[in-house]
């Protein structure tokens, strides 16, 4: 009997050992809720490549993770624009060389030469859109193109309002709001922002960014921060909500497929890479995520409703989006701690 | 004859070989947790380094960061810091509220199923037992189903016409409170029951024959009784209350801390500081211990009565 | 006599305990067979969302983190048993010995040490001896937290069996192994069963220290039930929840009869 038993173990570790060490495979890091899957099994199918996939909820919990020791064991991420700047900062992308991506001209002009990663040395464009947030028609029928739905609601909101637990989104949406520079040093501006947060906070509902979109299809929360994406599909699944274009601005951003240091699959992520480049298959995530890619000849495989959809074409009088910046490492302490004091 | 057997204390029919036979527990249960135990205080002393990640340089940052505050640039005078603080005197209260709720109706239950008729009593024990092997994480989910805005239990009431609006629930200390309570319920259930079983009935009946009405003698007699059943199971609710994660986290959103949520969005979440997340799970484990111990004091100076 | 044990209002409060307990389990279980694909409204009988766990878009996923979990489940429960017995077997029959109460603190340490410092504190040391997380690693922490889950039912059983069992078995000549397999063990079978099915169930629920030490890509159901309840709760979940409630209940269901059946025997 007890021979027999630890027979089972052995067999059962020879069988995960085995499963640890095959070959031709993918370790993906990816944004939740991101990726359709008939896109990984198509990759899967053209290329051998088992692919697997974990996820996470904002910039700042991946680089987290990854620094806590799950660096190579991924072969890809998908980090947002001022988070492939801070991870190629820190020494954790490896270098595509040239040539190395058979499909690298069909990137966008536009997206080919980025501040974040001048020359795309490191990363490929994944998707873009904006960061604001969705108001229940229902609930509220008044001005809702104004950071002051978030930061200083009106009554009939406070209480019923999610934000995106993201602190790069956040925090450079309040210094919208308040209209100060991101990265500041000023200590009058950084009190200011740390206690404009602080007291809208009491207004707010929840910091969720996984359940962003279930908030606003139940009827949880009246107002949410939202990527416009997230938002069209909330709108779609039933949400009477209305994505807003703050006049005082709100956040853009490009999610980028970085090639990331020690990658257990360097061969593998490459044709990844490439296989995302073609522009049937990103338009699929278009078409899945309802953001726009940064490819071109990606417009005609677009469907209609995403072409046409609020959330995608922003009213002419809506001012332009901000980027978030990446400030030195002293400043940086000082948002970090504004925002360990948010969530505390 | 029975005399000259040895009692099964002394037996030592295996006494050559339980050297051999102890290795695998000490190995495991010594390499895999207490060691780990003792390498999460050397790292509660380790320095953070900027983007996440540690150096393994002496720093006393992360308790200071508990206890003191320094203000948002970190040159006022240190305050207390009642923030963390806060946080545990909120689980500690939170845990507290729901070991108390769950001997108001652990205790009846426990008396009710062990004054049975023996095969009915396990039946109702079976009953009982039953949701304790239900996977936690399926019986919180099924607890913040219930309790949505738009939930099952909102839309009954509002259909009853007790309620014009749904009455929020989720999210708040309330749904960390019901969660606690409805996870660690079986746990104070079976201690007092087995305490109750060995009850012996000699007693009431001596009370009742002093005239003693049936609530004086619980009070009096059985209470003080059943005690240690009582105390067993209010630990077994209250420890794990207190380091509790899934209820705080799937019920009272992230504005309702307890403890375990924030040590783990040290480690799991964006705040990735493994050095202040090691310090924090060190007070909780400092905390549970001396709980403990209080608990171990008392059953040796009850046994020594 | 009966006067005297009941008080009045303790059968309502067994009641609503009973109903407080059962009423959420049933009530998804209801919704599990929902036809509607809101979680707020009812549309209808159906096995839809069984189809979905089963043949779905995310049932791939789950599939492969419930074969993880069967695999975890059974590897850490069989090796945490045989430890137990063994350690029990030293504890109630190998007479007193120095570190004798240190050894019964570190069998129950498990239990002490609340579930979360426990997963922190395996993730800084496979962390840092640089173990790569993955199945192994959720394999080791299950196999020690399972352990004092195991020794429980095995001691109490052993307790029970009166030492002059494998006496006159080694009067007889009988080696010490001998003793114990032919004599002991069969006698201890419904202690090692029960704690067998308890190790393996508390394997099976785990989500704590499993969230904190799986690897890379690797989960169990407990994690994708997690990670897809983190993002709302949708109708397939409550169909899987329903199934692991239904697995749930038929294992303790079964260790309730062999610890029974054990009693009789006697």
């Amino acid at each position: 009997m007890t021979t027999r038993r630890i027979a089972t173990v052995a067999a059962a570790l020879a069988l995960t050992a085995g499963m640890a060490s095959a070959e031709g495979k993918l370790s993906i890091f990816h944004w939740f809720e991101y990726i359709p899957k008939e896109l990984l099994d198509k990759f899967t199918a053209e290329t051998g490549i088992e692919v697997t996939m974990d996820t996470y909820d904002s910039n700042e919990s991946m680089l987290a993770s990854l620094k806590g020791g799950t660096m190579g064991s991924y072969d890809v991420a998908v980090p947002g624009d001022y988070m492939v700047q801070i991870m190629r900062d820190e020494g954790m992308l490896d270098t595509i060389a040239e040539g190395e991506l058979t499909n690298k001209a069909n990137i966008e002009p536009q997206w080919l030469d980025v501040d974040f990663d001048p020359g795309r040395m490191h990363s490929i464009p994944y998707q873009w859109g904006s960061t604001s947030f969705a108001v229940n028609r229902e609930v509220f029928d008044g001005d809702i193109n104004t950071t002051s739905i978030i930061f200083d609601p009106p009554e009939a909101l406070k209480g019923k309002i999610n934000v995106l637990d993201t602190q790069g989104e956040l925090l450079a949406l309040a210094s919208l709001h308040l209209g100060i520079p991101q990265c500041s040093t000023d200590r009058d501006q950084l009190r200011l922002l740390s206690e404009t947060v602080n007291a809208a906070k009491d207004n707010w509902a929840s910091f969720n960014s996984d359940g962003a979109k279930d908030v606003l299809v139940s009827g949880d929360a009246a107002v949410g921060m939202i990527w416009n994406g997230f938002g069209a599909k909330a709108r779609v699944e039933g949400a009477p909500i209305e994505y807003a274009y703050p006049k005082e601005g709100y956040v853009v951003w490009m999610d980028n497929v970085v090639l990331l240091k020690d990658a257990p699959n360097r061969e593998s992520a490459i044709k990844f890479m490439d296989f995302l480049l073609e522009p049937e298959n990103i338009a699929q995530v278009s078409n899945f995520a309802q953001y726009t890619a940064g490819i071109t000849g990606v417009t005609p495989l677009l469907s209609e409703d995403l072409k046409t959809s609020p959330e995608q074409n922003p009213p002419a009088d809506a001012p332009a989006g901000t980027f978030v910046k990446v400030c030195d490492q002293q400043t940086q302490a000082l948002y970090d701690a504004i925002w360990t004091r948010l969530k505390k | 004859m029975a005399g000259q057997l040895p009692s099964n204390d002394d037996s030592a029919a295996f006494a050559p070989a339980r050297v051999w036979l102890m290795l695998p527990t000490w190995a495991l249960i010594g390499f895999f947790l207490l060691l780990p135990v003792l390498l999460m205080l050397v790292y509660s002393f380790l320095t953070k380094e900027f983007r996440g990640g540690v150096i393994w340089e002496f720093s006393l940052e992360s308790y200071d960061r508990f206890f003191l505050d320094r203000g948002l640039f970190g040159d006022e005078p240190p305050k207390i810091e009642w923030t963390y603080i806060g946080i545990f005197w909120r689980s500690a209260w939170q845990a507290g509220l729901a070991t108390l709720l769950c001997l108001l109706v652990g205790f009846p239950t426990a008396w009710f199923i062990a004054t049975r008729p023996p095969q009915t009593r396990s039946i109702w024990l079976f009953l009982v037992t039953i949701p304790y092997w239900v996977n936690l994480l399926i019986r919180t989910v099924s607890m913040k189903f219930l309790i949505r805005d738009n939930g099952p239990v909102n839309e009954l009431l509002m259909a009853l016409g007790v309620l014009d609006a749904p009455f929020t629930m989720i999210n708040t200390n309330f749904a960390v409170q019901l969660g606690l309570f409805y996870s660690y319920l079986p746990f104070m259930v079976l201690p007092i029951y087995a305490a109750v079983e060995r009850y012996n009935f000699a007693l009431t009946e001596a009370a009742a024959d002093l005239y003693a009405t049936r609530w004086v003698t619980l009070w009096l007699i059985v209470i003080p009784v059943v005690r240690p059943g009582i105390i067993a199971g209010s630990i077994l609710v209250f420890v794990p209350s207190l380091g509790a994660f899934l209820a705080p986290d799937l019920l009272g959103g992230a504005k309702n801390w307890m403890i375990g949520s924030l040590i783990e969005d040290q480690f799991k979440g964006a705040a990735g500081n493994w050095p202040f997340g090691a310090a924090v799970a060190m007070v909780l484990l400092s905390v549970v211990l001396v709980v403990l111990f209080i608990y171990a004091r008392s059953q040796t100076r009850a046994g020594a009565r | 006599m009966s006067r005297l044990r009941n008080y009045p209002g303790f059968l309502g409060m067994t009641i609503f305990c009973l109903v407080l307990l059962y009423a959420p389990l049933i009530i998804v279980m209801i919704y599990s067979f929902n036809e509607s694909a809101s979680i707020t409204r009812w549309g209808g009988f159906s096995l839809v969302w069984y189809e979905d766990v089963f043949f779905g878009a995310e049932s791939a996923k789950f599939k492969s983190a419930a074969w993880n979990s069967l695999v975890i489940a059974v590897c850490a429960a069989t090796s945490a048993t045989v430890i137990a017995t063994l350690a029990a077997l030293a504890m109630l029959r190998g007479g007193s010995f120095r570190g004798k109460s240190a050894s019964f603190a570190l069998i129950n340490l498990p239990l002490m040490v609340p579930e979360i410092v426990t997963a922190v504190a395996t993730l800084i040391f496979f962390s840092t001896i640089g173990f790569q997380r993955g199945l192994l690693t959720i394999l080791l922490a299950h196999i020690v937290f399972c352990i004092p889950f195991a020794y429980l039912p095995i001691a109490a059983r052993l307790q029970g069996i009166e030492a002059h069992f494998e006496q006159a078995a080694m009067d007889l000549y009988a080696s010490r192994w001998q003793a114990f397999r032919l004599v002991l063990m069969p006698l201890m079978m419904p202690g090692i069963i029960a704690g067998f099915l308890l190790a393996f169930i508390i394997s099976l629920d785990d989500f704590i220290i499993t969230n904190f030490v799986k690897g890379a890509g690797i989960e169990t159901l407990p994690t994708a039930i997690f990670g897809a309840v983190k993002q709302g709760i949708k109708p397939n979940i409550m169909a899987i929840s329903t199934l692991m409630l239904l697995v749930s209940v038929v294992f303790v269901t079964a260790s309730y009869f062999v610890s029974k059946l054990g009693n009789q025997n006697r």
